[in-house]
């Protein structure tokens, strides 16, 4: 079974051609990072499979049934989470509220609905539990390291049956010793059956936890194969166009 | 030591109750007011009379009630600055339906729908069309305004037909020796409270101004969270409004003139950052508590009523610098 297909994915803005005819398959528990330079088209892909805008020519599967977003929430209920670049947590919340934030468990008190508070924060326990982060459900994300928040946005997909995870560049902005703690997030989600779909500009993170590199060339796939087959030099020649095929 | 899950989940960021306390802005607020009261009765003899503070406890609760509303929109990150001219709205409307002959059963749901009214036009603008809640509500601020004194010409509003004294009753009269807007406020200010916590609308005016961004893609309804807030505080003026009306036994046009900046203070100094993400309803009060103690002690130590704005802004302007001073200690 294959969880996400794309096939002959086309995207233009105008007389801009941000992708041209991409096909991808990921199959579950596989972490695939997608790599290519600025413009490259990544974050289009990314849109296209979030539900943020349909593509102009093309189809998506998930689990081999086609599938067309209008929504965001669309691609949320098929399965897809995505972590944002910037997290989307609110610094001001609990990690539990974060992780629970739109999907708040509520329950009755006579008549009213009001938040159920003891079952978020025990669920958000054992979400980071699993996830072997040192979050607390009680704790602010405003004093949170890095890698605290990135758990936190994490185990928010893991609230639902997700499918498929899309991280878009993960380790960008935290410290060195933080990465290590996210690339090992993505390894439990990948053991828990998950695929994830690696968006990142950090070659060393890629080769670390994904099986399979994609790269994305002016909007058009210049290679896909696993990443024990290929090489960082390679890569990097692949996306700087100093080679041309894989 | 190995800490297990339940330790984990149960961990509060504060070791003891005292602690939490302590770090609350709110209760060094209040024992702020405390301290101004406590002053109060030892400098002078006119304070801890019965009928001061009688009144005191009822100015406090107007300004009270609609820094109710005014912290929930705070919280958002937007402001509202048309609420002083909703609350003359509201009260010329109770006022010009009663005068001509209406019921009090008519004037209250008319005052209120045309507050709403208000509350949603400003929350359509700064929702739907991307308006800066600073320009929509100063505008509105002068719309609302004027509207009322079209509506009543501009002359001063006394006589309200058959149910003259039950709205005098309302607004200025007090059960058990408490005044009923003080009763107002503890209600609203509870229900206030509870929908903070325990709401999932609570819950999510305080992801708007935490993070507008990630509670859209949260799929929060960001439009219809904004819309309500503004609603909510236009609802409490123009309860406000209404109660003013039955307190002074009549209206002009310059009822609630300059009453916004009062609300803001009180919000502010109640702990509401104009950043948003943060404010609770019981920091209104004490805020709006803390403000009419030390107008109160302007006019008792007999300083001219000139300074009041002095003080007010002063307020505003020292609570936000101990906000910044906060958050630029957090961020080391």
């Amino acid at each position: 079974m294959t969880v996400l297909e794309l096939q002959g994915v086309s995207k233009s803005f105008g007389a801009i051609q941000a992708l041209s005819d991409v096909s991808l398959k990921i199959e579950p528990g596989e972490v695939v990072g997608l790599m290519g330079d600025n413009g490259a088209g990544k974050s289009t892909l990314v849109k296209i499979v979030a539900g943020n805008f349909p593509p102009t020519k093309g189809t998506l599967s998930i689990a081999d049934r086609q599938v067309s977003f209008h929504r965001p929430s669309d691609a949320r209920a098929a399965g897809i989470e995505i972590v944002y670049q910037e997290l989307a947590l609110c610094d001001n919340l609990t990690a539990a509220a974060n992780v629970f934030l739109g999907r708040e468990l509520m329950r009755s008190f006579g008549p009213i609905r009001i938040l159920d508070y003891k079952t978020m924060y025990e669920r958000a326990g054992k979400l980071f539990a699993e996830l072997k982060s040192e979050t607390r459900p009680r704790d602010l994300v405003r004093r949170m390291s890095g890698g605290q928040r990135q758990a936190v946005a994490i185990a928010r997909t893991r609230l639902s049956d997700a499918r498929i995870v899309l991280m878009d560049e993960p380790t960008a902005a935290i410290s060195i010793r933080q990465v290590e703690e996210v690339l090992s997030l993505i390894r439990r989600l990948r053991d828990h059956g998950i695929a994830v779909a690696l968006v990142s500009h950090r070659m060393p993170d890629v080769f670390a936890v994904a099986d399979r590199v994609v790269v994305l060339r002016r909007g058009e796939k210049v290679a896909d194969k696993p990443t024990a087959k290929s090489s960082p030099e390679e890569i990097t020649g692949l996306i700087t166009g100093a080679i041309t095929t894989a | 030591m190995a800490i297990t899950l339940e330790e984990t989940i149960s961990r509060q960021v504060h070791a003891t109750p005292l602690s939490w306390i302590l770090s609350r802005h709110t209760f060094w607020v209040f024992m702020a007011a405390v301290a101004a009261c406590i002053a109060l009765t030892l400098a002078t003899d006119t304070f801890a009379t019965e009928r001061n503070i009688f009144n005191v406890t009822r100015n406090f609760a107007f300004v009270g009630i609609i820094a109710l509303g005014m912290t929930a929109v705070i919280i958002t990150g937007g402001i509202d600055l048309s609420v002083g001219s909703v609350v003359v709205l509201s009260a010329m409307i109770t006022g010009m339906t009663m005068a001509g002959g209406g019921s009090i059963w008519l004037a209250i749901p008319l005052a209120l729908a045309g507050s709403l009214a208000v509350g949603l036009f400003n929350g359509l603008m700064i929702a739907y069309i991307g308006v800066p809640p600073f320009v929509v509500t100063l505008g509105t601020l002068s719309v609302a305004r004027s509207l009322a004194m079209v509506l009543s010409d501009n002359k001063m509003v006394y006589q309200f037909g058959p149910d003259h004294e039950l709205l005098l009753a309302l607004g200025g009269g007090s059960t058990f020796g408490i005044p009923h807007p003080v009763f107002a406020l503890a209600i609203l200010g509870i229900l206030t409270g509870l929908a903070f916590r325990w709401t999932r609308l609570g819950r999510h005016i305080f992801a708007v101004g935490g993070n507008e961004h990630a509670a859209t893609l949260t799929g929060i309804p960001v439009k219809r969270v904004k819309i309500l807030v503004y609603m909510f505080a236009a609802l409490t003026a123009g309860i406000t409004g209404i109660l003013e009306v039955g307190w002074l036994g009549g209206v002009t046009t310059n009822l609630g003139q300059g009453m916004e900046l009062n609300v803001i203070a009180a919000a502010v100094i109640g702990g509401a950052n104009l950043a948003g993400g943060v404010g609770t309803a019981f920091g209104a009060i004490v805020g709006a508590a803390l403000i009419e103690v030390i107008r109160n002690s302007l006019i008792l130590l007999g300083i001219s009523t000139f300074w009041q704005g002095t003080f007010v802004g002063s307020f505003i302007i020292i609570a936000v610098l101990f906000d910044r001073l906060r958050a630029s200690r957090t961020n080391e």
